[in-house]
């Protein structure tokens, strides 16, 4: 998974009908210490996350799997809405 | 697999069924000579690491359910052991090595 920061929310009328009713979120990528990493991306959520949460996200067929009915098509979802990012300090080379 | 350097872990209550009751690390992924090689990862412990192991990490879907006994688990990215050493071919050269 990967680290993301919730930056907004995209809108759309037309799309597949199972993603009716998931929430589509526009996630910046961040590394361990808030740094933005590369372009947002649009991903699916499971968690109920929210702008500006710290959130993990998933990709490749485990992105669809997240989603309720299993298998609804995503490659990017939101698995969990991070409390505490922890560096650990001395572990870095 | 890859090599990995455990350099944090992740707090989140409010997560995925199937995260839940599971250790959340931050792997830095390392080249054979376990220098840092990219971005950080967010990996499932399986291994109980700690705090600068380095670890084994897994990218694979099937193989993270296979682990979790969890034919439904979302869950890729795994450690799935921790590395005691990494030795090179016996008869390679040193400089074949720091070629790597």
């Amino acid at each position: 998974m990967k680290l993301g920061k919730v930056v907004g929310s995209v809108v759309c009328s037309v799309k597949a009908d199972s993603l009716t009713g998931i929430a589509l979120l526009l996630v910046q990528p961040i590394d361990e210490n808030g740094k933005h990493t590369g372009t947002p991306l649009v991903a699916c959520d499971a968690v109920q996350a929210g702008p500006g949460d710290t959130v993990l996200y998933e990709g490749g067929r485990e992105a669809a799997m997240a989603l309720r009915p299993s298998f609804n098509p995503s490659d990017a979802s939101v698995m969990a809405i991070v409390d505490d990012i922890n560096v650990h300090s001395g572990t870095r080379s | 697999m890859i090599l990995g350097r455990v350099v944090g872990d992740i707090t989140a209550t409010r997560k995925h069924e199937a995260l839940q009751g599971h250790k959340l690390l931050i792997v830095q992924p390392l080249t054979a000579k376990l220098e840092p090689r990219g971005g950080c990862v967010v990996a499932v412990d399986s291994a109980q690491a700690g705090a600068g192991d380095t670890v084994l990490v897994c990218d694979e879907g099937n193989a993270a359910r296979l682990i979790l006994q969890d034919r439904s688990a979302p869950v890729r990215t795994m450690v799935v052991g921790i590395v005691d050493s990494v030795e090179a071919a016996a008869g390679m050269s040193t400089e074949e090595w720091e070629k790597l």
